[in-house]
Order: C-alpha cells, then sequence, then structure tokens
C-alpha cells in the first residue's frame, strides 16, 4: 500500500470542489464502501475504486488524481451514486475530475479523438452519401452529413479558450 | 401525439435496426415523429472533457425543438440522459443559464425551458399506456424468455427523472415486455453497466464487465436479450463475437432492442423490425415463433 503524503495536500482544491454547483458536499463521505461495494468497474479490475478517489479528494491529493489514469476507468454508470447513503455526487464528481484532468493534458486518446470529431463535424458519425443510400434502401429518411451551426458554436467556445 | 425525434449519432449511422423498429411500432400507436435535420450529437460524449461544450451542444437541440414546440422523443438512453440533465441543470441554475444563452446568442438561439425530453420506452408508457400497446397485439409470444438489460442512463442519474421508475428496482421495460405477453428472466448482476464507456479507455475492462454481464444471462436460460440503448447494444451485440473469442466462452445470445421485440408481438416482418441487421442471428429466435 502507497503511503499518503499530506503535505501535498491541496486545501484550496478541497474548498473550491467542496463548494461547488453540482457536485459539492463530498466531505460528508464516512468511508462506509458502499460506493466500491457495487462498482462494475472495480469487479473487473481492483485498481479502480471510487472510495479511494473520494478519499483522496477529501484529503486534496489534487496532482495524484489528475495525473493517474484512475479516474478514466469510471464507466459512468452512476451505481456508487445512487447507492450513497450520503448522497455524495460520485459519479458526477469524477466527470468533472475527467474535466479537470483533461485541462492538464490528461485524457485517453479515444476521449481527444471523439473531442476532435464533434469540433470538425458537429456529430461522431458523418452520414456520407453511401449510409443515406443504405437508409433510403429500408425506408429511413435521409440526413445532413454533418451540422455547422453546431460546429460553429464549440469552435467560437474552444478559439477563445486556446 | 407529436415529438421531435432525437435520433443522435449512432443510431442512424450503426442501428438502423432500432431506428427501423421504433418508427415501425411508433406508426402503428400514433405517435408522430417530426424529424429535426439540424440536430447535433446530444453532447454526451464532450462531457468527460469539457462539460460545458456539452450541455452548450445540448441546450443548442433543446433550443431547436423549442423552436417547433415539440417535445423530444430519445431513442438513445444516453442523449436521454444529457438533455434531460441539460435541461434540469438549466431550469434550476439560473447563472448556468446565463452563461449558456450568452454563448447561444451568438447563433441567435435562447433556451426558454418550454419542452421536456424523454425517452421512448418512458413516451410509451406514458403516453401510449400498456392497455393501448395489447390492442395491437397480432401475434402470440407466450413462451419466450427474455432478459432484459436496462443500462444506465435509461434511469440515471435519479435526480434529473422526477422519481420515473426506480433505478434500485427498475421494473418499466419489464412492464411493457409483460403487456406483449413475453416472458420475463431474472439473472444476477441485472442492474450493472454494459461497460461501454470505458472502451474508451480501457477495452480490457470494458470487455470483461460486459462479458461478466452475459455469463449470468447465459446462466438464467434465455431466448434473448432486451435493450434500450445503441452503446449498450454494441457491447452485447457487435462486440458479443470477440467476447466470445477473448474470453473462450460461447453465448450466442440475441440481442434485440425492445420496439423490435414489440413489433414482433404487433406482428410485422423481420425486414420491418431490422432483426435481419443485428449481429448476433436472431433467425432461430424468430423461426421459434414460426416466422
Amino acid at each position: 500500500m502507497k503511503r499518503v503524503n499530506l503535505l501535498e495536500s491541496d486545501t484550496d482544491f478541497i474548498e473550491e470542489l467542496d463548494s461547488a454547483d453540482f457536485i459539492g458536499g463530498f466531505r460528508d463521505c464516512f468511508t462506509c464502501g458502499t460506493c466500491t461495494a457495487g462498482c462494475p468497474v472495480h469487479r473487473a479490475n481492483e485498481d479502480y475504486n471510487p472510495l479511494r478517489i473520494i478519499r483522496m479528494l477529501v484529503l486534496g491529493l489534487k496532482q495524484e488524481i489528475l495525473r493517474g489514469n484512475i479516474i478514466w476507468l469510471c464507466s459512468d454508470c452512476y451505481t456508487c451514486q445512487e447507492n450513497c447513503p450520503m448522497g455524495v455526487k460520485i459519479t458526477d464528481i469524477i466527470n468533472h475530475l475527467k474535466n479537470l484532468a483533461t485541462r492538464e493534458k490528461n485524457v485517453p486518446l479515444g476521449v481527444s479523438t471523439q473531442e476532435k470529431l464533434l469540433k470538425d463535424q458537429g456529430k461522431i458519425y458523418i452520414i456520407d452519401d453511401f449510409d443515406n443510400k443504405k437508409r433510403a434502401k429500408v425506408g429511413l429518411p435521409s440526413l445532413p452529413a454533418m451540422v455547422e451551426e453546431a460546429k460553429a458554436l464549440l469552435r467560437q467556445k474552444w478559439n477563445r479558450e486556446t | 401525439m407529436k415529438y421531435s425525434l432525437f435520433l443522435g449519432c449512432t443510431i442512424p449511422a450503426r442501428s438502423r435496426n432500432y431506428e427501423l423498429s421504433a418508427r415501425a411500432i411508433a406508426l402503428r400507436l400514433g405517435l408522430e415523429f417530426i424529424d429535426i435535420e439540424e440536430f447535433s450529437c446530444c453532447g454526451f460524449p464532450l462531457e468527460a472533457s469539457d462539460e460545458i461544450g456539452a450541455i452548450l451542444l445540448a441546450a443548442r437541440n433543446l433550443c431547436l425543438a423549442e423552436e417547433k414546440e415539440l417535445d423530444i422523443c430519445a431513442l438513445c438512453s444516453a442523449c436521454a440522459s444529457m438533455l434531460t440533465k441539460t435541461a434540469f441543470h438549466l431550469n434550476n441554475n439560473q447563472n448556468l443559464r446565463e452563461q449558456i444563452n450568452k454563448e447561444l446568442s451568438k447563433i441567435g438561439k435562447e433556451y426558454k425551458g418550454t419542452i421536456n425530453v424523454r425517452h421512448f420506452a418512458r413516451i410509451l408508457l406514458e403516453d401510449i399506456g400498456l392497455e393501448r400497446i395489447k390492442e395491437e397485439i397480432k401475434r402470440d409470444l407466450k413462451g419466450l424468455k427474455v432478459a432484459t438489460h436496462y443500462g444506465c442512463h435509461y434511469l440515471k442519474p435519479s435526480y434529473i427523472y422526477e422519481g420515473f421508475d426506480d433505478p434500485q428496482y427498475p421494473l418499466t421495460l419489464e412492464l411493457i415486455l409483460e403487456a406483449v405477453g413475453v416472458t420475463n428472466i431474472q439473472y444476477r448482476r441485472k442492474k450493472d453497466c454494459c461497460g461501454g464507456p470505458v472502451l474508451l479507455s480501457d477495452e480490457a475492462i470494458a470487455l470483461t464487465v460486459a462479458q461478466e454481464k452475459l455469463k449470468y444471462i447465459k446462466e438464467a436460460g434465455t431466448d434473448c436479450m432486451n435493450l434500450v440503448c445503441p452503446f449498450c447494444s454494441l457491447m452485447f451485440d457487435a462486440n458479443q463475437k470477440g467476447i466470445e473469442t477473448k474470453f473462450e466462452s460461447e453465448f450466442n445470445i440475441p440481442v434485440l432492442y425492445l420496439p423490435q421485440i414489440v413489433g414482433l408481438a404487433m406482428g410485422f416482418g423481420r425486414k420491418e423490425l431490422g432483426l435481419n441487421l443485428n449481429s448476433v442471428s436472431t433467425k432461430e429466435l424468430t423461426a421459434k415463433l414460426g416466422i
């Protein structure tokens, strides 16, 4: 078991996240472990442990959370959040942590690829002529290849941020 | 009853069997679907890396439906959840609403909060009703054993769904199946995830999660699975062969979308329901029913 170094604790990080809209209140966690007990990813790989993520957060171990790949193993299934007796929004919190990790360039290739596709097309899959022919063959209406206005909306936001 | 049909990205490209069967039974039941070509991705795939970008995409889609004054019917559980969650937050958080509307104003749009979003299965249950569905039954599915996979975002996070169904003891999909005469099969880990979202970061874990579920379904003894989300279908149907190879096991479980099963009860044929487009063959299954 790895030792926790509390000198690395970032108390501003704890304060900021624990009072944030949508995800605040994680210091209510009393370590019962119901989250991990029901987690389907934990059963597949014990390295993934939602209780551990919440404890790391309560201890303010920002860099350890944001630099590792552990948060990216969450399947977003909401089992832990629904089961938590203290109402900690575990899945919503982990999702926000994924956002923070992305800003630190810790993001799986699959996730950043999807982001690029949306920026370029406004949807994940382009519906080309071939697809529309297949759709027409079974009587489904044709669809446009991409959505220009959605692309523009994302691009103006991203251009401003980068 | 009129709705704007939200297909999302995956269904029109990869799950024409879901779209075909949903449109077929909707028409029969008197649900009118309006297609809005300008709909984009729902925003869900952006949630992990850019949550505000995700809300922006979702909000723009909501605005398009508002302009047409139509509630949204979503076929994909991830789309239903992303759009519902966005509406929930925009309706309950004034700061976020102002921030999002400021961005939307640049493309001449404003979120007003005038429409609702629901999953197709929920609309079948709430707006059509089981009695009306029963009136359309033309084929006896008695004895067909079906294992339902609820998946995650059809029911969760529960705070956005106003008490619809119970994520701890879900029942809604099986109520519809019971109404069309099939036998609902119970199995271990029924509420578990398909593993799909982990595919992007760790394929081995994703396939292990799906494999565990297929194993318990096989153990329970079933003719097919029933589900309502194209990501879940990807894991259990399209990836089933790969999972069998990887784990040296054999499942051979047909994976049907809810409207494909309901459509069978309503007397539709294989092609009308896109049953020829499923990855795991459904031929034996329909032969059993005399089709």
